[in-house]
């Protein structure tokens, strides 16, 4: 079941348990009130596929917007592009 | 089963009957490279769903259900969305689905609320602190009605496949 649900949220968050990068793009998602769906993805970093076929690459965290469009990944980025677009200055 | 003794029997189960409107619950659901919490409602909004509650992963009966439903793949003949329900946790599901190639999803419910909610609970003899559902398949249709029901009353007792297929052609 690859279709969304008219009930998902439009934002996917691939991550990882107790991964601190993750950890720090949810407070950015809550701090901005921003409604979004969890996926926890496979712990060891070579099986981690379903975040390849999205992003090109394994790395958690990776976000889905598709509001936007938008698949990033590298919780910088991906702070930096919740701020811009959601937050108080967009 | 004529083994010949006496097999444990277990407590008359109390779950939703035939007609009666199925527990609502989100519990994380694992497929073979993640896991989120999904409703058992937007399983349902896409079409009947079988429930099929098991032993944690790795105890002889869930191989062999699993097994069977399988070798069965009512999915590929029926309208119906399998999924699977135990107290194991997302990443014991995840090893289960990839070592058995499953191709169906499993909810996972450690503290067994969905169990208890379902009124399938099995106490385990020997494992102190510890419950699981007892082998349980609810057949829920689209509108989250039970179209059939059955639950063990003896331990190990297994599902009647023959009856759950009968069910499906009856949807």
């Amino acid at each position: 079941m690859s279709e969304s649900t008219p009930e998902d949220p439009p934002i996917t968050l691939y991550r990882l348990q107790a991964c601190p990068f993750c950890e720090r793009v949810v407070r950015t998602l809550e701090e901005h009130d921003l409604d979004y769906q969890s996926r926890f993805v496979e712990p060891l970093h070579s099986k981690r596929d379903a975040v390849k076929r999205l992003t090109g690459q394994r790395s958690v965290p990776a976000i889905v917007d598709e509001t936007t469009g938008v698949t990033m990944s590298e919780s910088e980025n991906i702070v930096e592009y919740i701020e811009t677009t959601y937050g108080t200055g967009a | 089963m004529d083994l010949g003794f006496d097999v444990v029997e277990l407590d008359e189960p109390d779950y939703p009957e035939e007609g009666a409107s199925a527990p609502e619950f989100v519990r994380p659901l694992v497929n073979d490279e993640y896991w989120e919490d999904v409703a058992l409602s937007e399983l349902t909004a896409d079409g009947p769903v079988l429930l099929v509650f098991h032993s944690m992963d790795g105890a002889f009966p869930a191989t062999y259900i699993w097994k069977e439903l399988a070798d069965r793949a009512f999915d590929e003949q029926y309208d119906v969305t399998i999924v699977g329900l135990s107290i194991s946790t997302p990443y014991e599901h995840k090893t289960f689905i990839a070592d058995r190639n499953l191709p169906y999803r499993l909810f996972s419910d450690p503290q067994n609320g969905v169990a208890e909610m379902y009124g399938v609970v099995n106490d385990l003899g020997g494992f102190a602190g510890v419950s699981e559902s007892r082998p349980a398949v609810f057949l829920i249709d689209g509108d989250r009605t039970v179209r059939y029901a059955w639950a063990a009353r003896e331990w190990p007792e297994f599902p009647d496949y023959d009856e759950i297929e009968n069910a499906l052609d009856r949807l």
